[in-house]
């Protein structure tokens, strides 16, 4: 009786030990892919601009956002969620950064795209300071892997100004 | 047949000196001593009051499922958009595990303000917060995501939602323990 519960215990602590290296192993492979995804971001058109009834800023904007992030994708790579942020400096605060849009990339057959959207997440200050100011589009990137370490990084892009009047 | 196998280990216990009955108790305390250990280095090396959470809904999927494990790090670096945090909401339980898509960080004194929202929920969390909470503040970020570990959560899940496995488990472990010779 005892002899086959220890060699039950050996066997699942081995298989346990092994799948726990293999996926070690699979999360350390992801360093050896330095990938160079390219990105350009235009923005369209300003649809509107105005300051909401709270006092703050906000903005509606046109996109068009075209990326190639093929190179992102390893054996061990889930999916990439990939956004593109305004990035701006206001007098209260150091950093400002609004999500614009959003994606997820469940492959790399889908990592080539070009879209045009508006703005899928409100653009909205906290305060009144986006008249006449400019900001950075940032394309960041989140690499989800089916196992292991996560990797994160972005692409700054050429901003935008926005326009001394409301409209 | 089962009877019999009871018997026998009781019998075997019985007959277990206090010397190798102390051996036993000191080697479990060490398992689970250990055990403890890891943990709480676990806790010292990541900054974060919890190392390892375990995913319980659905609303970072496909990236996170129910059952997937995400290692946390807490460091001294400032929150940014795009991040993975796992957050506290005053008056609730558990905690959530959301991604960053806003960051407001103050010029004067470097707090900062935070919106998250879940991959496949439609709007962002602010229906989740606290009543007329508009924004997160570094306080209620308990970690942010580094690490990801498919399905080995489904062991607490069950655990938690059928404790009668649990029990069994432990049982039959300590069992293990007591009656192994060597």
């Amino acid at each position: 009786m005892h002899t086959f519960w220890y060699r039950a215990n050996a066997v699942l602590t081995f298989a346990v030990t092994i799948l726990a290296v293999i996926c070690g192993m699979a999360s350390l492979s992801d360093n050896f892919n330095f990938p160079s995804p390219h990105a350009h971001v235009q923005v369209l058109n300003l649809n509107w601009f105005q300051k909401q009834p709270n006092g703050n800023d906000e903005v509606s904007l046109t996109l068009n956002i075209s990326a190639d992030l093929q190179s992102m994708f390893t054996w061990n790579t889930k999916q990439v969620f990939v956004f593109l942020a305004a990035e701006y400096e206001s007098p209260q605060n150091s950093l400002n950064q609004v999500s614009l849009w959003d994606g997820i990339i469940p492959s790399k057959e889908h990592a080539k795209f070009s879209i045009h959207t508006t703005n899928k997440y409100r653009f909205v200050d906290q305060g009144n300071n986006l008249r006449g100011k400019a900001f950075n589009l940032t394309l960041h990137w989140h690499v989800m892997p089916k196992t292991g370490k996560m990797f994160a990084d972005k692409i700054v892009m050429t901003g935008y100004r926005l326009p001394e009047d409301y409209r | 047949m089962m009877m019999g196998w009871i018997g026998e280990s009781l019998a075997s216990i019985r007959s277990i000196q206090i010397r190798q009955l102390l051996t036993q108790a000191v080697s479990l305390g060490m398992i689970v001593t250990s055990a403890l250990i890891i943990w709480k280095g676990l806790m010292c090396v990541t900054g974060s009051e919890s190392p390892v959470v375990v995913v319980l809904s659905g609303s970072m999927e496909p990236g996170f499922q129910r059952g997937d494990i995400l290692f946390l790090h807490m460091s001294k670096d400032p929150i940014r958009a795009g991040e993975i945090v796992v957050f506290n909401v005053d008056g609730r339980e558990i905690p959530i595990v959301h991604r960053v898509i806003k960051v407001h960080e103050r010029q004067d004194t470097g707090e900062v303000d935070v919106l998250t929202k879940g991959d496949n929920n439609f709007g962002d969390d602010r229906l989740l917060y606290a009543r007329g909470q508009l924004w997160l503040q570094q306080h209620h970020i308990m970690g942010r995501a580094v690490g990801f570990l498919p399905y080995v959560g489904w062991v607490t899940i069950i655990m938690t939602e059928k404790p009668i496995i649990k029990y069994l488990l432990i049982g039959a472990l300590g069992l293990l323990v007591i009656t192994s010779k060597e």
